[in-house]
């Protein structure tokens, strides 16, 4: 008789293998990319780790890029559980930015009473900016991609006139003034731990409080209960008393609050000023970041540090060969590509896997027969 | 005021041609059941190719030849593109928002990426566009003349001609209907014996061709240089179309509409009677006018019922 606990469970594919496919294709794509302009790939990507892991300062600026990359991440990721796409982080975190270069330059506490007063403007910027298309969609039925992408370029343009106007710095036109160190979410103790990193700040603390906050709030309390329910399947949460339209605006206002901080963390901790006429591609990344990530915290979390690794890193690689920076933005958007086609990687896991189980099944039953035959 | 409407009428041509082709390939897409987000990536895939090819080219044949050789190159480019997103949607069920969004920004990348090593600096100029031509004839039309047939460029003629013959294409032939039910109706679509991917296809394969010109003729008409973004034109496009109710003849008053808003923004500062307003009014003005107009429209849709579904 057949040992029933020999036999072992099928295996089928899983959402971290479907993302390791999908970033190897990503990166084998970049590869191809380099190779065909006479670079030779390993040694280019050699140069975009070193670029971003060489040392403790190195790491640091990695992190600190990283950290803008996770809100945006996180922003989009809250938003798409609950069904909306929200492809308006960029002018979220844009108006965000906006507030708190505001307070920076504008509001001086107490440096623990200031943070807060930092935190929660860069997050009611963000909110509100959401909360718009997020009415729009609820009261109306406009569709939120294409009025948070309205949204961006209202922000884009509104910025580019504002800043010259109130924020202008001393020398160029296209900039704010720099905001005082000390207005800053940098850390000198921060700094010194990373040897000197210039761009390492208190975003980081930041992030891992909304991590956590955003995990408890969509697995442990009934209001995200209720948004999951709503982006699962919206007539049926209708049905069972879920109030649609309102989860609807509140989600996207929580997603902007994310975005928001994704400005806090990249113009009052990164950069600390803001250039106009640019629109910041962390909105989008952040999109390949909570797909990779299968919209889960902990998943934006890893998809972050590697995305900030590699858009800290191509620098030193443009410095070192003669390949484009644009390499990383194509690695992540081909990365994006795959995931939306994840199919593709279920049928092939699965089928790989099914094919191991019956040449397992197969070995153990031609080891049973030369068991009986010995016998 | 109609002396400044005659002078202002080109550009307003000039601007809306564009959108207005990119809007007509999302409307092949989206009324054969798949929708396109990804029209700003293949408008840019179109502009890139375009540049690319005239940049190319200019000096071994004649202008004009380089010219329709560089727009062919931006149809072919625009189509290669939307096979990604065919593939992905129609053969694998993908996601079509996702999808669309990889389009976008793979574009994005991969053209600034080619022109940076073309050129060094990420942009391609061309040494010409299309000259601007009267009209023989009809340019000497009172009122209308000057304003539809002097300094236009054929490839406006072009696009409008690609629109009618859409139109009849779409509402006054079987092959037309067809294509529609598939956006409605699928499986009614395959009972029928018809082949729904096959449409589907074609579809999302029109609507690159589509975009590839629409980035192709911005191109050859007012901007002169691949510059790495097509400045959001696409997703204009997409909500022109849905402003227009996914009709060819609503399409073409939305992106009237948003042209001429925009040029008058682009206008405003050497005009005296606008002078005074200030100018981040215009900049922004088209956008809020998008959101104002799709809170009127988006109430009662008249999306395709299977748009967005695979099938």
């Amino acid at each position: 008789m057949a040992d029933k606990a020999k036999i072992k469970e099928e295996r089928k594919s899983s959402p971290f293998l479907i993302a390791f496919s999908a970033v190897i294709l990503g990166l084998v794509a970049g590869g191809i990319l380099m190779a065909v302009i006479g670079e030779n790939p390993l040694e280019a990507y050699m140069y975009i780790f070193k670029g971003s892991l060489m040392n403790m300062e190195r790491i640091g600026n990695s992190l600190a890029t990283s950290m803008t990359l996770l809100f945006t991440g996180l922003a989009f990721a809250f938003a798409y559980k609950t069904g909306l796409f929200n492809i308006g982080c960029s002018g979220q975190m844009l108006i965000g930015g906006l507030t708190a270069t505001i307070v920076a330059h504008y509001v001086f506490l107490p440096r623990p009473l200031y943070l807060i007063v930092l935190i929660l403007s860069a997050i009611a910027g963000g909110a509100a900016w959401a909360a718009i298309p997020g009415f729009f969609k609820a009261k109306f039925n406009v569709h939120e991609v294409v009025s948070t992408i309205m949204m961006n370029w209202i922000a884009y343009w509104s910025i580019y006139y504002f800043i010259p106007a109130y924020l202008k710095g001393p020398s160029l036109e296209t900039e704010s003034s720099s905001i005082a160190l000390t207005q800053s979410l940098r850390a000198p103790w921060l700094a010194k731990l990373f040897t000197g990193s210039e761009y390492i700040n208190n975003s980081i603390f930041i992030a891992i409080i909304a991590i956590i906050l955003i995990q408890f709030l969509l697995s442990r309390t009934t209001l995200g209960f209720g948004l999951k329910a709503v982006g699962a399947n919206k007539s049926c949460a209708e049905y069972a008393g879920i109030n649609v339209n309102r989860n609807i605006v509140l989600s996207m206002t929580i997603s902007g609050a994310l975005a928001g901080l994704a400005g806090l963390s990249y113009y009052t901790g990164y950069s600390l000023n803001m250039q106009i006429g640019v629109m910041p591609s962390q909105g989008f990344d952040g999109i390949a970041v909570a797909l990779l990530g299968a919209s889960t915290p902990v998943g934006v979390l890893l998809a972050s540090v590697f995305f900030g690794i590699l858009q800290s890193g191509k620098g030193f690689m443009n410095a070192m060969t003669s390949v484009p920076p644009e390499i990383a933005d194509t690695i992540i958007s081909v990365i994006i590509y795959f995931t939306a086609t994840s199919v593709l990687f279920e049928k092939l896991w699965n089928g790989l896997f099914h094919k191991l189980h019956e040449r397992q099944q197969d070995k153990d039953a031609a080891a049973e027969l030369t068991a009986q035959e010995a016998q | 005021m109609w002396g400044l409407f005659v002078q202002i009428f080109p550009y307003v041509i000039a601007y809306t041609i564009p959108m207005l082709i990119t809007s007509l390939g999302g409307l092949y897409s989206e009324r054969s059941g798949v929708s396109n987000l990804g029209l700003e990536g293949l408008m840019l895939s179109g502009y890139f190719a375009t540049a690319f090819f005239i940049k190319m080219t200019e000096p071994l044949m004649p202008h004009g030849l380089s010219l329709v050789l560089g727009l062919a190159a931006g149809v072919v480019c625009g189509m290669l593109f939307s096979l990604l997103h065919a593939f992905a949607s129609i053969n694998l069920k993908a996601d079509q928002t996702i999808s669309g969004t990889a389009i976008n920004m793979l574009a994005a990348a991969v053209t600034v990426y080619a022109a940076r090593m073309i050129t060094g600096s990420g942009n391609i100029p061309i040494l010409m566009g299309i000259v601007r031509n009267d009209i023989p004839v009809l340019s000497k039309i009172p009122a209308v003349g000057p304003l539809l047939f002097a300094r236009s460029y054929w490839s406006s003629w072009l696009a409008l001609g690609i629109w009618a013959f859409s139109w009849w294409l779409l509402y006054s032939t079987s092959f037309g209907l067809r294509l529609r039910a598939c956006g409605e109706h699928p499986s009614a679509v395959e009972s029928a014996g018809i082949n729904v991917y096959a449409m589907r296809y074609f579809g999302v394969l029109m609507s690159g061709a589509l975009s590839g010109l629409g980035g192709g003729i911005m191109l050859v008409t007012y901007s002169g240089e691949f510059n790495g973004s097509v400045a959001g034109l696409g997703f204009l496009a997409i909500a022109a179309m849905i402003f227009g109710q996914w009709k060819p003849l609503g399409i073409l008053g939305a992106t009237f509409f948003f042209g001429f808003f925009t040029t008058l923004a682009n206008v405003s500062q050497v005009i005296p009677a606008l002078g005074s307003v200030p100018t981040v009014i215009f900049k922004v003005f088209p956008y809020v006018v998008t959101l104002v107009a799709l809170v009127f429209s988006s109430k009662h849709m008249s999306a395709p019922a299977a748009d967005g579904v695979p099938y």
